[in-house]
């Protein structure tokens, strides 16, 4: 409209017959743009998403501080497909339901729901932004353990990949599913405490078969303890266990449906 | 808009409303706190499904069309609904990103005064200006509706007639668009229609100047108008409304004389500088010296007050 003022006739004419939705797949690029920035830019963020991995990755491979039964792999071959889950549950899961929640709670939500964007496109947006970020750490976690000597199985990466966005599936429906339920708050600490508890005890960097006890099995059936050993068994070429990717699957489907059932946009 | 019913857990918040909101007019929705009007602005930009009732936009459906419509419908919410985290600036662009020929984003950051603050993360923003960058989203679109919720809330005067002018100019430009408002001076200043919403309902409709004429005790009533004096407790009323001037439908008296608090009077009737001279004239004959003399219009206040009560709520 900014020719409106000076041709009031004629402006309101274009002004209607202009009016319409961008393509789709540029509003959901630009979403995927504005997520992705979003979250490369908040400190906080980049402290879980990035920090977080980097530092558990240097200090695991570089001192002895916690004893690690590798198995008689290298520290650093050992440790880092673990890391590049841990990555993975950080951004899809801690860091997405932290930023949807207050999105939420801000009403960003709602709004943008009423643009030509829509719900769908908001959601395939914030998916895809976690893709992007996840791209991001994993050069940057896989650049640094290349230089600590890090000789992944050639043949796992791709199935490597293809457990990254599986795990990146049922942990983006695990955020969605406590961003859209509980309060922003709730959310922040949830979030966070959920991450430690399964970098610690889930089977995330330390295999569930080395952890004590019930909580070995335990960690077997969680999304974390299958994403941990998926990613383990493909890039240390011993191969995927179906078993963990069963689980996984699993996992998804049950969360993306808890997700769409129990979301609330307000 | 026909009988829209929204209830949570079976309390009415809207309870069989009806209104209707042309293009190139500005439609005000006024009511205290509470009466409904978010919860029916909500229902029309498709953001909740109403208990009952229909709503259309455009001619569409805003819960089954709403693709169709949010293309061609701007919305302000009242809680704003910005990214924190983001800078104003971005914001306008991303928004302006999903349609096909937005609005000039600098031209219109330049309207609003939000350029002087786009690289503000929205976090950082005053309340006035969080709301200068919502309205900015709302109409960047070239929306052919535009629901603003409270656009002025939080604004310094300025601010608002930065707004008030452009909301003038969409009206100019053929666009619909309905505010939600208590604030009086937005509604009488802006709006071509004003609905008065209290309880889920429409308790009065008509344009700014329709409502200030009615008074709600005499709907049939002319030109209203007040003159509220001060003066000695327990005149004669009645004596003082039959020797006001002008005539009544019926012959009788057009003024009434009322006396709200002790030594406090409102006469209502047809206020003109003859009645003036007549209520001095009458006071002069009884030695009696007003204290303060203050001819009123009402205002929409007035109306607003009158229509939903003088309580707190």
């Amino acid at each position: 409209m900014s020719g409106t003022s000076t041709t009031g006739k004629t402006g309101t004419t274009t002004g209607s017959a202009a009016t319409g939705a961008a393509p789709a797949w540029r509003r959901v690029a630009a979403q995927t743009a504005f997520e992705t920035r979003a979250i490369l830019r908040n400190g906080e963020q980049l402290l879980v998403t990035m920090v977080l991995p980097l530092l558990l990755l240097v200090g695991l491979v570089r001192t002895s501080v916690i004893e690690l039964d590798t198995g008689g792999l290298s520290r650093v071959d050992f440790v880092t497909p673990g890391v590049l889950a841990l990555a993975c549950v950080s951004t899809a899961f801690t860091s997405q339901a932290i930023a949807t929640a207050f999105d939420r709670r801000n009403g960003v939500l709602r709004l943008l729901a009423t643009t030509p964007l829509g719900r769908g496109g908001l959601l395939a947006g914030k998916v895809l932004g976690v893709l992007a970020v996840e791209a991001v750490q994993a050069v940057v976690i896989g650049a640094v353990a290349l230089a600590m000597g890090w000789q992944p199985a050639a043949a796992g990466i791709l199935p490597a990949l293809g457990v990254g966005l599986l795990g990146t599936a049922a942990f983006t429906a695990l955020a969605l599913l406590v961003a859209g339920t509980l309060r922003a708050e709730g959310v922040l600490a949830v979030a966070n405490l959920v991450l430690v508890l399964l970098v610690v005890g889930g089977g995330l960097l330390v295999p569930p078969d080395q952890l004590p006890g019930a909580l070995a099995h335990l960690a077997t059936v969680l999304p974390s303890g299958a994403l941990g050993e998926a990613m383990r068994g493909a890039l240390q070429g011993t191969g995927v266990p179906w078993a963990a990717v069963l689980v996984l699957t699993g996992w998804t489907a049950v969360l993306a449906w808890a997700g769409a059932r129990f979301f609330r946009w307000q | 808009m026909r009988g829209l019913v929204k209830r949570y857990g079976g309390r009415p918040v809207v309870d069989g409303l009806d209104l209707v909101a042309p293009a190139g007019a500005v439609t005000a929705v006024l009511g205290p706190n509470g009466a409904g009007k978010t919860t029916t602005i909500e229902c029309c930009e498709g953001l909740r499904t109403p208990t009952s009732g229909t709503v259309r936009v455009l001619g569409l459906d805003p819960v089954s069309d709403a693709r169709a419509l949010r293309p061609r419908v701007g919305v302000m919410l009242q809680d704003g609904g910005l990214p924190t985290g983001a800078r104003a600036g971005e914001v306008l662009r991303h928004v302006a990103a999903m349609y096909a020929a937005p609005r000039d984003v600098d031209e219109l950051a330049a309207r609003l005064g939000v350029e002087s603050f786009a690289r503000t993360t929205v976090r950082r923003l005053s309340g006035g200006q969080r709301q200068r960058l919502a309205l900015a989203a709302a109409v960047v679109g070239r929306p052919e509706v535009v629901f603003l919720d409270e656009p002025s809330a939080g604004m310094d005067p300025q601010s608002r007639q930065a707004v008030w002018e452009l909301v003038r100019e969409l009206r100019a430009d053929g666009v619909a668009v309905v505010l939600t408002t208590h604030l009086m001076d937005e509604a009488e200043d802006l709006a071509d229609h004003v609905h008065v919403v209290d309880h889920g309902r429409v308790i009065a409709s008509g344009t700014v100047r329709e409502l200030l004429t009615t008074t709600p005790d005499d709907e049939a009533g002319g030109v209203a108008g007040a003159v509220r004096f001060d003066a000695a407790p327990d005149i004669d009323l009645a004596a003082l409304a039959a020797a006001m001037p002008g005539d009544g439908t019926d012959g009788s008296s057009p003024w009434s004389a009322t006396s709200p608090a002790p030594g406090s009077y409102v006469l209502t009737g047809p206020t003109d500088p003859r009645a003036l001279a007549a209520l001095t004239a009458w006071l002069a004959d009884r030695d009696l010296l007003a204290g303060s003399i203050t001819v009123g219009r009402r205002t929409l206040e007035d109306v607003f007050l009158d229509l939903t009560g003088r309580h707190l709520r």
